[in-house]
């Protein structure tokens, strides 16, 4: 047992180490595929508006839920005017980059992963090299450049419209008063250190779910079944790498390094 | 045609995503209160400011009329030196009043003005001279004890 153990370890950091050439190999390949904004744009649209309206709707629902949940606690000590502040903080610290990033994960990283890995097994890859296209530049490069831009974009949608829903649950329903939800909220949220804060981590995170997302893809087993393993594998290993990453930098963050 | 099209809709998508760390920025955070039509800052002393922080609100009968800069010591007195960022829009006679109040029993603490009757009024750079500290909750319960305490003694 204790030698599976060490055989999985091993295999873990040699992928990562896998992984790391592999975004080397990709960095020359990122700077070309500026040249061609058409075709990340192309991809921005299959990333980021298809992944908008699942991160909309959740985004609804987070905040509606947290206000509920926020004014249930508050309300014990009183405090209950200060669930703007609650909600503003949770979604603009946290859930907002968080969530997003594992939802991203989960409907734009596994189709990235699925899209590449299957351009492998139909042999469409190796028909670029063969006509001196680069299908790291053509391919890879403007999915990586256009995941990595998606994530911050949603998730400040999905912190903004969270807002919203909070907004719209304590004032229409609880009957909190509205002036009170937005100035408690405003004399609480720092925008330097908890809206960047916030837009820092979900920079950090759609750099890492595009850059496993395309690495799983690109490095899949050009059958049916390596496809749709790597598939799995993006899914499982974006979302263990974000809510680890988060750890790490909210730890950071709040001791104010 | 589709092509164009799709641009329109990234497009959108990008323009939706600054729009909501605008709103995040100005309507969740406060940017705002730094630049709406400029501030004027005012010092005021206090004996003790309790927990007092700075960004907490600055009021006159409960509105929002400004925040707290900064927070210093003066280095002679030991008193602490509270600088107010007050909206130009609002000014106040000289002989104001700032005392330090909490928002219900445990919520935050925030300056209060009350406005005096003088025909000059304050300018950047002015002083409030009359000054009410903190109450701090510990304490007043602390000499509610010692004075209890020293009543059933001199009975007993």
């Amino acid at each position: 047992m204790i030698r599976g153990l060490g055989r999985r370890v091993i295999s873990g950091v040699s992928r990562l180490g896998h992984a790391t050439f592999f975004l080397a190999r990709l960095m020359p390949a990122l700077g070309a595929a500026l040249t061609r904004m058409r075709l990340i744009v192309q991809q921005l649209y299959m990333t980021g508006v298809l992944t908008l309206v699942i991160v909309v709707v959740s985004g609804a629902f987070v905040g509606m839920i947290l206000a509920l949940q926020g004014y249930n606690t508050l309300v014990r000590y009183d405090a209950q005017s200060s669930l703007g502040l609650l909600v503003a903080l949770s979604l603009t610290r946290e859930l907002g980059p968080v969530l997003t990033a594992l939802l991203f994960a989960g409907r734009a990283g596994s189709a990235l992963t699925a899209e590449i890995g299957l351009m492998k097994a139909t042999e469409q890859l190796a028909g670029m090299e063969m006509m001196a296209v680069d299908p790291l530049s053509r391919v890879v490069a403007p999915r990586f450049w256009a995941g990595w831009a998606a994530v911050p974009l949603l998730a400040m949608i999905f912190s903004a419209v969270g807002v919203i829903g909070a907004y719209i649950v304590a004032v229409g329903d609880l009957g909190l008063d509205g002036g009170v939800f937005w100035s408690q909220m405003q004399s609480g949220v720092s925008v330097s250190n908890d809206i960047m804060g916030g837009l820092v981590k979900s920079v950090v995170f759609g750099f890492v779910v595009s850059w496993i997302a395309v690495f799983e893809g690109y490095d899949a087993k050009p059958t049916s079944e390596g496809v749709s393993r790597a598939t799995t594998r993006t899914v499982v290993s974006s979302s263990l790498a974000i809510l680890g990453l988060d750890f790490i930098m909210t730890a950071f963050m709040l001791r104010g390094l | 045609m589709q092509a164009k099209s799709m641009e329109f809709t990234v497009g959108l998508f990008v323009v939706a995503g600054l729009l909501a760390l605008a709103m995040l920025a100005l309507k969740v955070g406060n940017i705002h209160a730094l630049n709406l039509g400029g501030t004027y800052a005012v010092t005021a002393d206090f004996n003790d400011i309790g927990s007092l922080k700075t960004k907490a609100p600055v009021t006159v009968a409960g509105v929002r009329v400004g925040h707290v800069a900064h927070i210093t010591v003066d280095p002679t007195t030991y008193q602490a030196v509270v600088t107010l960022d007050l909206l130009k829009k609002y000014r106040f006679p000289r002989d104001s009043s700032a005392s330090i109040e909490t928002a219900g029993l445990l919520g935050e603490q925030y300056v209060s003005l009350s406005p005096g009757g003088s025909r000059h009024y304050l300018k950047n750079g002015g002083k409030i001279r009359i000054t009410q500290s903190a109450i701090i909750l510990e304490k007043i319960i602390s000499q509610l004890l010692y004075s209890k305490a020293g009543h059933s003694s001199g009975h007993s």
